[in-house]
């Protein structure tokens, strides 16, 4: 598989949330706006290139045996510095994503991820796959985001465009359900197209 | 096997440690910051420090409140305070409030809320919460028209406004019961306090 290829699966082929439903919780939970869902791309997408550099640079020295426990370890420091890095300079963002950024340590892409590739591949390899699985997400979860403030409150990063309210079920919890259920059959169809 | 995860931690936590210490400042920074905006936004034209003269009263309910006085030129314009409401619809919530020192309601921010999206979010908006300003408490009852009060509840957001209510009753009784402010009051210091708040340290 080229390095290009590498990249671009993440987006389309194997997007962690439209393809593989992976990480479902904090998109359904942070995606009430498309700020929000982006803003905890990011962080995931940090989250995924630096555990994944690392873990596929520290793969021949961890022993199989408690491999887990040391992606766990490096995983959850990355985050803890995201989480560290996002409450000293974008405190509005932190405080609206809040617990669910130190979620990201369970988040099974990341630990999918350097299970499944940053383990058993280059760094150079892990590193693009990882950046590539991050911005996939972090599309996805804009996508998301973006449809859900549109249709619930009639804004979009946060330009109101209509005056009133729009349909509050989509900034609640049942419209993440709805609108990514929709999101995923409109994709399934265009893939088999 | 040991060694090995061992050796990781270690470096993680190394690494950690020195993101902590780097991040620090910064934090500290923005939670102050915000505090001081919010001061502004509720008394706009003061000049002192209100943060190196916060101090405490107690709420009567084994709680007490943080109060900002606001001074220009050394007058005192009112006080701010950073009152709460532990009923909000999911969490609490917490405000601050600028009262002039006859008990009057200067303006309101919020601090803190976790209400429903689009229903109890609006108390942030002008619309629920302006119609509190320059009213005095003294008169203006403080609870829902449902309730028997004077106040607009939040369409489809009872809970929540109730809870806005109480947050800002918390404030004026913490603030005006059983004392009398004058502009050149000076507020009592944290020491004196203490004694209407029994410490009870033998149990």
């Amino acid at each position: 598989m080229n390095q290009l290829q590498n990249f671009t699966k993440g987006f389309f082929k194997e997007n962690p949330i439209l393809v593989l439903v992976l990480g479902t919780c904090p998109t359904l939970a942070t995606t009430s706006s498309a700020l929000n869902g982006m803003g905890m791309g990011i962080a995931t997408t940090f989250v995924l290139i630096g555990s994944n550099v690392v873990i596929s640079l520290l793969s021949k020295v961890i022993p199989d045996k408690v491999r887990i426990p040391a992606f766990i370890v490096i995983i959850a420091s990355f985050v803890t510095i995201v989480d560290l890095f996002m409450q000293a300079y974008v405190p509005s963002l932190y405080e609206k994503l809040g617990i669910f950024i130190p979620l990201i340590v369970v988040n099974c892409i990341v630990l999918g991820r350097a299970e499944a590739f940053a383990s058993k591949n280059s760094v150079l390899s892990s590193l693009i796959d990882g950046a590539g699985m991050g911005l996939g997400f972090t599309m996805a979860l804009g996508i998301l985001g973006a449809f859900r403030e549109i249709v619930g409150s009639g804004a979009v990063f946060g330009y109101k465009f209509i005056k009133g309210d729009g349909i509050l079920v989509f900034i609640l919890a049942p419209g993440a359900f709805i609108a990514l259920g929709y999101l995923i059959a409109l994709i399934n169809k265009l893939k088999r197209t | 096997m040991a060694l090995s995860l061992t050796l990781i931690s270690l470096i993680a936590s190394a690494c950690l440690a020195f993101v902590y210490q780097i991040t620090k400042g910064p934090i500290e920074a923005s939670v102050m910051n915000k505090k001081i905006s919010a001061i502004k936004t509720v008394i706009p034209e003061f000049n002192n420090n209100p943060d190196a003269e916060m101090f405490r009263l107690p709420t009567g309910e084994g709680d007490s409140l943080d109060i900002y006085p606001a001074k220009k030129d050394g007058n005192l314009l009112g006080f701010v305070v950073n009152t709460y409401s532990p009923s909000g619809f999911s969490g609490n919530i917490s405000l601050m409030a600028g009262f002039k020192t006859d008990g009057t309601i200067i303006n309101i921010a919020v601090l803190e809320q976790k209400e429903t999206p689009g229903l109890g979010t609006k108390m942030t908006g002008p619309e629920f919460k302006d119609q509190f300003n320059d009213k005095n408490p003294a008169e203006f009852v403080l609870k829902v028209k449902k309730d028997g009060g004077q106040v607009d509840a939040i369409t489809a957001a009872t809970i929540s406004s109730r809870a806005f209510c109480d947050a800002l009753q918390r404030a004026y009784k913490t603030l005006f019961t059983g004392k009398e402010w004058n502009d050149s009051a000076v507020p009592p210091v944290p020491g004196n306090t203490s004694q209407a708040e029994p410490i009870k340290d033998n149990n």
